[in-house]
């Protein structure tokens, strides 16, 4: 789960972090009264959005006045962002971060993460800061300095010493990076961060290090132990369909395709994604229905699916293992009593009692295409969608209706 | 012979829930030598006509059992584990998905230097089949033979067994090592497993996008497996930077694509195939000595 810059800085701030005096405002009136409250001369307005690049979009903005500060933030909220990272459409900002102006001598990039081949935690440190980290490890690797943390013994006083010895930084920052450092990774580990990023870690002239942005992202699987994390969930950033989807326990994530998907298993699922592609077509999401695929939640992905206007087709491919075929198709019949579903159905249903839900289909009076095996499946995909013809929708007139009249 | 499981495994159930009761009966169903359970707290009374235990510890003094399967949820599961390995069990397979990463990093640093396997988390288990099932997959899509399976899913590993089912091929052994980003045995560990077994003619290796574990395994091949390999990569149309499903599953930047699998797994000998639908073919023409 991502969350917002300001919200990542409150989290640091609790920790004892040194970050800059800021706050989020949602209007300009309030952007320019957080900035009176922060006081000072000069202010940083930052639009609040999850992707990164806002300063190559423009969504950092200096101000030397308030009357500036007002009008950044009003000319920010409302407006769609567009970076690197948001693709061409972009991002509606409703937030903006106003911060005290920092005196940058010096920037420094920093991050933990899990390290997945080392299964550990990493901490990376680079002179390199305020600079796409990506680019430096590919042109500068050796200005990247790492170390992994036993999480038996925490970040060790020896490690911080080594690791800092690598900057050009004097000893008096080597001495004040080292705790600092050290209190990131206890943030890290008490609220389970999958990403804690800190680029740029200003230096300022007197030589005091801060966080002067923030990026932390958390393990979804942890969320149960950290409700004030959860708390900070927001759902403007995600997509609607797979808001909802989550609340129905459903795994989703749309796609800019026109074949819909249900199937139960992450790994099956992404199989299905490549069938369908390999057959010519474009994968419209990935759902993956989960292990309890009952009609519920069969009705549910439904739901979602036909809410996505570019599906021009349905394929439903299931492996029943514990969840018993039969079951499952009487559960897509009940689902699709309820739900409008005016696009072809292709279904493919293997393993416990097949036969049996192969059977239900073909005798349910709708136009289900069944088919054999996941060959035939995306064989049928295909035709479905290179047909120049109108196809058989699941419920509407298709050839065989037209064909009897 | 198989690999990991057998007809002497000795089967602990931790987890003697709805889920973790139903798959025991499957798995003495279908012959799993199953010699008790373990619920804290509950112990004391019998669970499919087998004890049942407050503790892996006193469980092993009592049955001599070596293997476990934990069905213990997420935010106990890590305390399974390590409660199993404590206790002295050989093999721990941990079914449970959405384990915290963190926890599973504590897990292995605490494996560490001990003489224990882990499969899993977030897996369907293991199978030799005709002899254990030691999982949740359903032992009727088996077949005993020739080939090794190493996945990193679940019902996608059923649908390439069925279809190796389907042409007659037999299983050796099955394993799924689960689709989390930190888990216990890994797809290298598992092709010198089944490299040491005389049983095991063809090893099939289904991988899905994340991480490099993937290009490891194809180049340990290269180096270190005699068999045949026939490897697929769930994933080849997914987006970069959204997780598919399995929280290993994501393309981080230019590392963990389906492409970059694909071709380290062709520039060391590898057969790979394309098409989910394309797995059990490709097998048979290995088989066939056709490639």
């Amino acid at each position: 789960m991502k969350i917002h810059e300001y919200q990542a800085k409150t989290i640091l701030r609790e920790h004892g972090v040194p970050v800059p005096a800021g706050s989020s405002a949602a209007s300009a009136a309030q952007a320019r009264q957080a900035a009176e409250t922060i006081g000072g001369e000069r202010w940083v307005v930052k639009a609040q959005i999850h992707a990164g690049g806002r300063g190559k979009g423009g969504g950092i903005r200096r101000a030397a006045s308030l009357a500036e500060v007002e009008q950044y933030a009003g000319q920010l909220l409302g407006s769609r962002l567009v970076t690197p990272q948001t693709g061409p459409q972009g991002q509606e900002v409703r937030q903006v971060l106003v911060e005290e102006g920092c005196d940058i001598a010096q920037e420094l990039y920093c991050s933990l993460f899990i390290d997945r081949a080392a299964g550990q935690p990493a901490l990376m440190l680079s002179p390199a800061g305020g600079m796409d980290i990506e680019t430096v490890a590919a042109d500068h690797p050796e200005k990247i300095f790492r170390t992994h943390v036993d999480v038996l013994l925490g970040l060790a006083d020896f490690q911080v010493r080594g690791l800092v010895a690598n900057l050009p930084v004097n000893a008096a920052v080597q001495r004040a990076l080292a705790p600092l450092l050290q209190q990131l990774y206890g943030v890290f580990r008490a609220k389970d961060c999958s990403l804690l990023e800190v680029n740029p870690l200003i230096l300022t002239p007197d030589d005091r290090p801060v966080v002067l942005d923030a990026k932390m992202q958390f393990d979804d699987n942890a969320l149960f132990r950290h409700a004030d994390v959860a708390a900070l969930r927001d759902p403007a950033e995600e997509d609607p369909l797979e808001v909802e989807a989550a609340a129905y326990d459903l795994t989703y994530i749309k796609l800019s395709g026109n074949v819909g998907c249900i199937v139960n298993g992450a790994g099956l699922a992404m199989a299905t994604m490549d069938v369908i592609k390999l057959g010519g077509g474009s994968p419209a999401n990935f759902l993956d229905v989960g292990g309890a695929a009952n009609a519920d939640r069969v009705e549910n992905a439904f739901r979602i699916l036909m809410a996505d206007p570019h599906v021009r087709a349905v394929l439903i491919n299931v492996f029943g293992g514990i969840l018993r075929c039969d079951v499952f198709a009487e559960g897509v019949l009940h689902a699709v009593s309820k739900v409008a579903v005016e696009v072809p159905v292709i279904v493919r249903i293997a393993g416990t009692n097949a036969e049996e839900g192969r059977r239900l289909f073909a005798e349910s009076g709708l136009n289900f295409l069944v088919a054999d095996d996941m060959a035939d499946a995306a064989a049928k995909v295909s035709q479905v969608i290179h047909s120049p013809l109108p196809n058989p929708s699941l419920k509407g007139r298709g050839f065989m209706a037209q064909d009897e009249a | 012979m198989s690999i990991l499981v057998d007809e002497n495994t000795r089967l602990l159930v931790q987890g003697m829930g709805r889920e973790g009761r139903f798959h025991a009966e499957q798995a003495v169903d279908y012959g799993t030598r199953y010699v008790g359970g373990v619920n804290p707290g509950r112990g004391g009374g019998a669970a499919l006509g087998r004890p049942l235990f407050n503790t892996v510890a006193g469980a092993v003094a009592d049955t001599g059992a070596d293997t476990s399967i934990i069905f213990v949820p997420a935010p106990f599961a890590a305390d399974a584990i390590c409660e199993a390995i404590d206790a002295g069990i050989g093999l721990v397979v941990c079914i449970t998905d959405g384990i915290p990463v963190l926890d599973m990093v504590t897990v292995r640093r605490y494996m560490a230097g001990k003489d224990a396997t882990l499969i899993g988390p977030n897996c369907p288990g293991v199978i030799s089949p005709g002899k254990a099932k030691v999982g949740i997959m359903p032992g009727h899509i088996h077949q005993p033979g020739r080939v090794g399976v190493i996945s990193r899913s679940g019902t996608l590993t059923y649908e390439a067994v069925a279809q190796l089912t389907a042409r007659g091929i037999g299983q050796s052994t099955c394993v799924g090592i689960g689709g989390d980003p930190i888990g216990g045995l890994n797809f290298v560990q598992c092709l010198s497993l089944f490299e040491a077994d005389a049983d095991t003619d063809v090893i099939v290796l289904i991988g899905e996008i994340g991480g490099s574990a993937e290009e490891e395994a194809a180049a340990y091949i290269a180096e270190h497996v005699s068999r045949p390999v026939v490897g697929f990569i769930a994933g080849q149309s997914a987006p970069a930077g959204r997780r598919m499903g399995h929280a290993g599953a994501i393309i981080d930047g230019a590392r963990g694509t389906a492409a970059s699998k694909i071709a380290a797994m062709e520039e060391n000998g590898l057969t790979v195939v394309r098409s989910p639908a394309g797995i059990g073919a490709a097998v048979a023409d290995v088989l066939d000595g056709n490639t």
